[in-house]
């Protein structure tokens, strides 16, 4: 690991100074994401502002929204009444996420910030335009088992590897940050964006700025979700396909719906379309069927991730059919 | 150095030896590794200036109940400085990027991993690790029943599998195989002593004693 410096802040707006000052400063949180991309010199940063003691860690309800402290932990929000009652899908992507170790240490707002786990990306001997812009993509013509069949660009086809991200981007959930020109909220489907030509970003947010809280409005989505995870493991693995599925039900009819997958693009995948066409709907396997055809609209596959193609419209199937409790 | 033949004293004795011999060799190929540049900038002491403008970090932290005040640069992961400064070698290095588990220590009574966090993020904080768990001679109840159940075959995964379960029944995850198996998945073991740890955790949680 590079040698850097260290600073400790205890305040949001001294946060975001001390990092707005040099070029090449991060934020840490939990650090398991930043530690170990600094060990492997994919990311060199001069200097660590830990932002461990601001005050951030607090998970709330104002009116009937939830607001969760950037700085609150991915476990500890997970078991937390709030969540577990309200928020039940959170929750379970929360938990789908890492080990129970990793839970503890791993932050909400570090969470939605970690780098995908293309292996190009990982690998400093290999091109990647994510890691070193204009050295190529190497997982375009190379092992693309774990890649992107939504959204990608010619020049990276990597996917966002948070499961809590999926859970929120469907949940209609809303960032807020706070940076050298102030304050602002971004939607969360807005947050994380698509590679595009600059694949070396990977979120709208500016430099300097801190995440500060995540909000979710309470939307009624407490009693028929499912987060569904596919991976090569039972546990602490990273997800091949993942589907968050809620859906509002009134006499075996679908009053509203709210859907999005990860593992499948370079950023949580919000599907719209299959949710407009399930509102009025009967609670059914067809109905269901028919939302991931939908879904599925303009999916490619590469070489090794043709399977994607399959996989991840049975797992919009399934995850609906667990949240409408037909399973 | 001849030390009394005493049965415990002989394992501590044979230990050191090792270490030291372990400690001595990875001195000698880290300098028959060394790059030319680093050579250099050694005969020219241009290390020493980077070193004086890479500020030492005053720490305080409390180890298996004892205070220690200690002076550390700020990329020394937790994990090394328990190994390699403090000389705790119970915690084990595995893979280093947090996807084994061996160095699994409790701060502030949660299981975290060492590799993965700074020491000077730690500040004031509590660290147990395996050192700490037992009450003098006596095994905490988790080592014996590791121990009754055969819970592993080469070790290495052990103090982060036990640091691990200890923390499974506290927070109320050890109830069923299932959920063991779940709560555990951060902790690997090559040699496959899964059921084995699986059937040490549930006696442990079964005996219901405060841990
Ligand atoms: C072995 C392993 C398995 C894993 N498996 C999974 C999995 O299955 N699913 C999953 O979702 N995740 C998984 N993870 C990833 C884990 O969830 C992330 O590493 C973690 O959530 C990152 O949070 P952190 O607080 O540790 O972030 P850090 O590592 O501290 O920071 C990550 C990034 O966010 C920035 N940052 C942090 N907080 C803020 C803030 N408040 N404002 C602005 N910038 C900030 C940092 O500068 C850094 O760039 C796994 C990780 C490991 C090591
Ligand atoms: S050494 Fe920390 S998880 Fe492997
Ligand atoms: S006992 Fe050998 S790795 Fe677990």
């Amino acid at each position: 690991m590079n040698q850097f410096q260290y600073s400790r802040v205890t305040h949001s707006n001294a946060a975001v100074s001390a990092v707005s000052k040099e070029k090449a400063a991060m934020f840490i949180a939990g650090g398991t994401n930043l530690i170990d991309l600094m060990k492997r010199g994919i990311v060199n940063p001069t200097r660590l502002v830990d932002i461990n003691r601001v005050p951030l860690n607090e998970i709330k309800t104002e009116g009937n929204s939830l607001i969760i402290g950037a700085l609150a932990l991915n476990g500890p929000v997970a078991e937390s009444k709030l969540v577990t009652e309200k928020f039940p899908l959170l929750a379970q992507a929360l938990n789908a996420g890492a080990s129970a170790q990793i839970r503890n240490m791993a932050t909400i707002g570090g969470n939605m910030l970690q780098r995908t786990r293309c292996p190009y990306f990982y690998d400093t001997t290999m091109p990647c335009n994510k890691r070193e812009p204009g050295t190529g993509c190497g997982a375009l013509e190379g092992f693309n088992r774990m890649h992107a069949i939504f959204g990608f660009s010619d020049q990276c086809i990597a996917v966002h590897p948070s499961d809590m991200s999926v859970a929120l981007a469907a949940l209609d959930a809303s960032v807020l940050v706070i940076g050298p020109k102030g304050e602002r909220r971004i939607p969360f489907t807005d947050f994380h964006r698509l590679p595009g030509d600059k694949p070396q970003i990977d979120t709208n947010l500016q430099a300097g700025e801190l995440i500060t809280s995540v909000t979710i409005p309470d939307n009624g989505f407490n009693k028929n979700v499912h987060y569904l995870k596919v991976r090569d493991r039972t546990s602490y693995a990273f997800a091949l396909v993942s589907v968050a599925a809620a859906l509002q039900i009134e006499k075996n009819t679908i009053r509203d719906a709210r859907l999005a997958m990860g593992g499948v693009a370079h950023k949580p995948w919000r599907l719209t379309e299959a949710e407009k066409f399930l509102i009025g709907k009967p609670v059914s396997e067809a109905s269901f069927s028919e939302a991931a055809k939908i879904a599925m609209q303009g999916a490619k596959a590469f070489k090794y991730n043709t399977y994607k193609l399959t996989l991840a419209p049975n797992s919009i199937v399934q995850a609906l059919k667990v949240a409408a409790k037909l399973v | 150095m001849k030390k009394k033949p005493n049965k415990n004293t002989d394992i501590i004795v044979h230990n050191d030896s090792r270490r030291d011999f372990l400690k001595q060799s990875t001195l000698l190929t880290g300098i028959a590794l060394t790059p030319e540049i680093a050579v250099k900038a050694a005969e020219n002491q241009w290390d020493e200036k980077l070193a004086e403008a890479i500020e030492k970090i005053p720490l305080k932290l409390e180890i298996n109940g004892i205070q220690k005040t200690l002076s550390i640069e700020p990329r020394v992961t937790l994990l090394d400085l328990l190994r390699e400064q403090l000389h705790l070698t119970g915690t084990k290095k595995g893979c280093d990027y947090g996807q084994c588990g061996a160095c699994t220590v409790h701060v502030n009574g949660t299981r975290v991993l060492s590799c993965l966090t700074l020491a000077v993020m730690h500040d004031g904080e509590k660290i147990t690790t395996i050192e700490g768990l037992a009450n003098g001679d006596e095994l905490h109840p988790m080592q014996a029943a590791f121990m009754k159940h055969d819970g592993f075959q080469c070790g290495y995964c052990t103090p982060g599998q036990i640091m691990s379960a200890v923390a499974c029944i506290r927070e109320g995850h050890a109830n069923s195989e299932t959920e063991i198996r779940e709560y555990m998945s951060g902790n690997i073991c090559r040699c496959g002593a899964y059921p084995n740890i699986v059937n040490a955790i549930t006696e442990v949680n079964k005996g219901g004693k405060n841990i």
